[in-house]
């Protein structure tokens, strides 16, 4: 009699336990405004990511075409997996004398950890990240970047 | 010839053998088993690790210490804050520096953000592998609102990089605070529902209770640590044993069980989280002011010597040693992971268990594989 009684509280039980586990789910039935999907490509437009979100390095330029490079190096000697490759050349100034400026600033986005060091370390606050966080591409190539633009220069006062 | 195929197929003593992973979604990552089954009972695991080898701690060696921060990240990467925090803290040690307390607070708070975030996702994916598959959705949509506070402050959502050798990498965003103390209130009232959704169910309540009885000694001996080790009432918290950042000046629990099964692995976690929400909530309005980071040299040289750190990560006790020749970097680096040694536990608690035992025993270790292989 009592295996009986047991058996039966046994099943009593398990059935309140699990009605109890479907009032959670159900009552998200009634309760739309705790939907949290959202419906990706098409809500694109309405799609900003924080300010600090790292999705690729670039290089600002102003709308003078100039950015604030000097060519130094650094960030490529922090970089530690090789992402970065400055090539720089040698210009001669207006007042005659030899600089350093840079010729290309390579950005090699399939080899980025986003670890932030380059962009931290860089002297003249040359980079930044940009929010952009769509990065397929149909062929490896296109993820090497040039982050200075063609005929950009730099920019006046940075040293 | 018939005849022989019959006997093997009839024989009871004949042990089957089966692959379980490298691809298999329970075994949560690249990890493989190779089981050894007498009908249903697990008669002997063997894990055979190393599908995930990046070797980290031969590439820390030609890399400069700060450097070494985003590798840290791709070791556990559901405690990604709290490892950088390890390797920072070793380095600090090292150079013998004062941490201004504002640091200090930041990262303690990050960090139970973190043990938050991780326990939420091992929940989502612990009911889901018992085959509760609602969990994971709500395990994910909850776990979503720290990430977004990760991805405002650090810019990161996973693998943040926030730490850096002498304080964090920004500021704390203005929103930080009121997005924090808005998570926690609205934790504090999901939190009871993960309890009546799996914690009182019936069914997992029979999968889980008495499974995989893991006993003190036995804890003790294999050096299971983390929530794991604390279900079997082994008292392994390195916040409160060997306190670091913040830790020393907030007053928390240690959370301990004694049962050692599956179930009390579960329950440690869940209490951990309410203890987590406790913590942050004694430091969110107490950020002191200051700098967020100290000045360091341009090239960290680390004194000649041998250092070691440990932490406590969502899955236990991570030692970072560190052994320098008074170079910029390292001349050798070795982690102790908390998963490696957690797995080795695994055979041990699920010998004479059913093969579905087997899932739950994995979910209940709560297993990152990329940290096993490093
Ligand atoms: S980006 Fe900055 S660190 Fe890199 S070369 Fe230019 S100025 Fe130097
Ligand atoms: S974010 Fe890190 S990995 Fe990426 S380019 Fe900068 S330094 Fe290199």
């Amino acid at each position: 009699m009592r295996s009986i009684i047991n058996y039966l509280k046994e099943i009593i039980l398990g059935v309140w336990s699990l009605l109890k586990g479907m009032k959670v789910t159900g009552s998200y039935f009634f309760r739309p405004s705790t939907i949290v999907t959202q419906k990706y490509p098409s809500n694109r437009k309405d799609l900003v990511m924080f300010e600090r979100f790292k999705g690729e390095v670039v290089m600002p330029h102003n709308e003078k075409n100039e950015h604030k490079c000097t060519g130094c190096g650094i960030c490529e000697l922090n970089c530690p997996n090789g992402t970065i490759e400055v090539i720089s050349k040698t210009i001669i100034t207006e007042d005659g004398k030899k600089k350093r400026a840079i010729d290309k600033h390579i950005y090699r986005l399939g080899m980025c950890t986003f670890c932030a060091l380059c962009v931290k370390t860089c002297p003249s606050n040359a980079l930044a990240f940009s929010q952009k966080f769509e990065h397929a591409v149909f062929n490896r190539a296109h993820l090497i970047k040039t982050l200075n633009k063609p005929g950009s220069q730099l920019m006046k006062g940075v040293e | 010839m018939e005849e022989k195929v019959k006997d093997i197929t009839s024989d009871e003593q004949q042990e089957y053998v089966i692959n379980m992973g490298p691809q298999h979604p329970s075994t949560h990552g690249v990890l493989r088993l190779v089981v050894s089954l007498k009908g249903e009972i697990v008669k002997n695991i063997e894990p055979h690790i190393g599908y995930i080898h990046r070797g980290i701690e031969k590439m820390c060696e030609s890399i400069t210490y700060p450097q070494i921060i985003h590798l840290t990240d791709r070791m556990d990467y559901l405690s990604a804050h709290i490892n950088n925090e390890a390797v920072c803290l070793n380095v600090e040690k090292a150079l013998e520096m004062d941490i201004p307390d504002r640091i200090k607070v930041i990262r303690t708070i990050m960090s139970e953000l973190t043990r938050i975030q991780s326990h939420q996702l091992w929940w989502a994916s612990f009911g889901m592998d018992l085959g509760g598959l609602t969990c994971f959705f709500y395990g994910l949509r909850d776990r979503e609102k720290i990430l977004d506070i990760f991805e405002e402050t650090c810019g990161g959502r996973m693998l943040v990089s926030y730490n850096c050798p002498g304080g964090v990498m920004y500021d704390i965003h203005p929103n930080f605070q009121k997005r924090v103390k808005e998570f926690i209130k609205y934790f504090r009232k999901i939190l009871p529902e993960y309890d009546q959704l799996l914690s009182g169910n019936v069914i997992f309540h029979e999968r889980s209770k008495g499974i995989g009885k893991l006993s003190l000694e036995d804890a003790i001996s294999y050096g299971v640590t983390g929530p794991s080790g604390r279900a079997s009432g082994f008292s392994c918290d390195v916040r409160k044993h060997e306190p670091y950042s913040a830790y020393d000046r907030i007053i928390f629990k240690e959370i301990l069980h004694t049962e050692g099964d599956t179930f009390s692995r579960y329950i440690t976690r869940i209490d951990e989280m309410w203890e987590s929400m406790n913590i942050i909530e004694q430091l969110i309005d107490n950020i002191p002011e200051g700098p967020y980071s100290v000045k360091m040299k341009p090239v960290i040289k680390l004194p000649e010597g041998e250092y070691y750190q440990r932490v406590e990560t969502a899955r236990g006790e991570l030692g970072v040693y560190i052994i320098s020749d008074g170079n910029k970097n390292p001349y050798r680096v070795k982690f102790r992971s908390p998963n490696f040694v957690n797995l080795s536990v695994f055979n041990h608690i699920t010998k004479g268990f059913k093969i579905a035992d087997l899932v739950a025993i994995g979910g209940s270790l709560d297993l990152v594989i990329p940290d096993i292989d490093r």
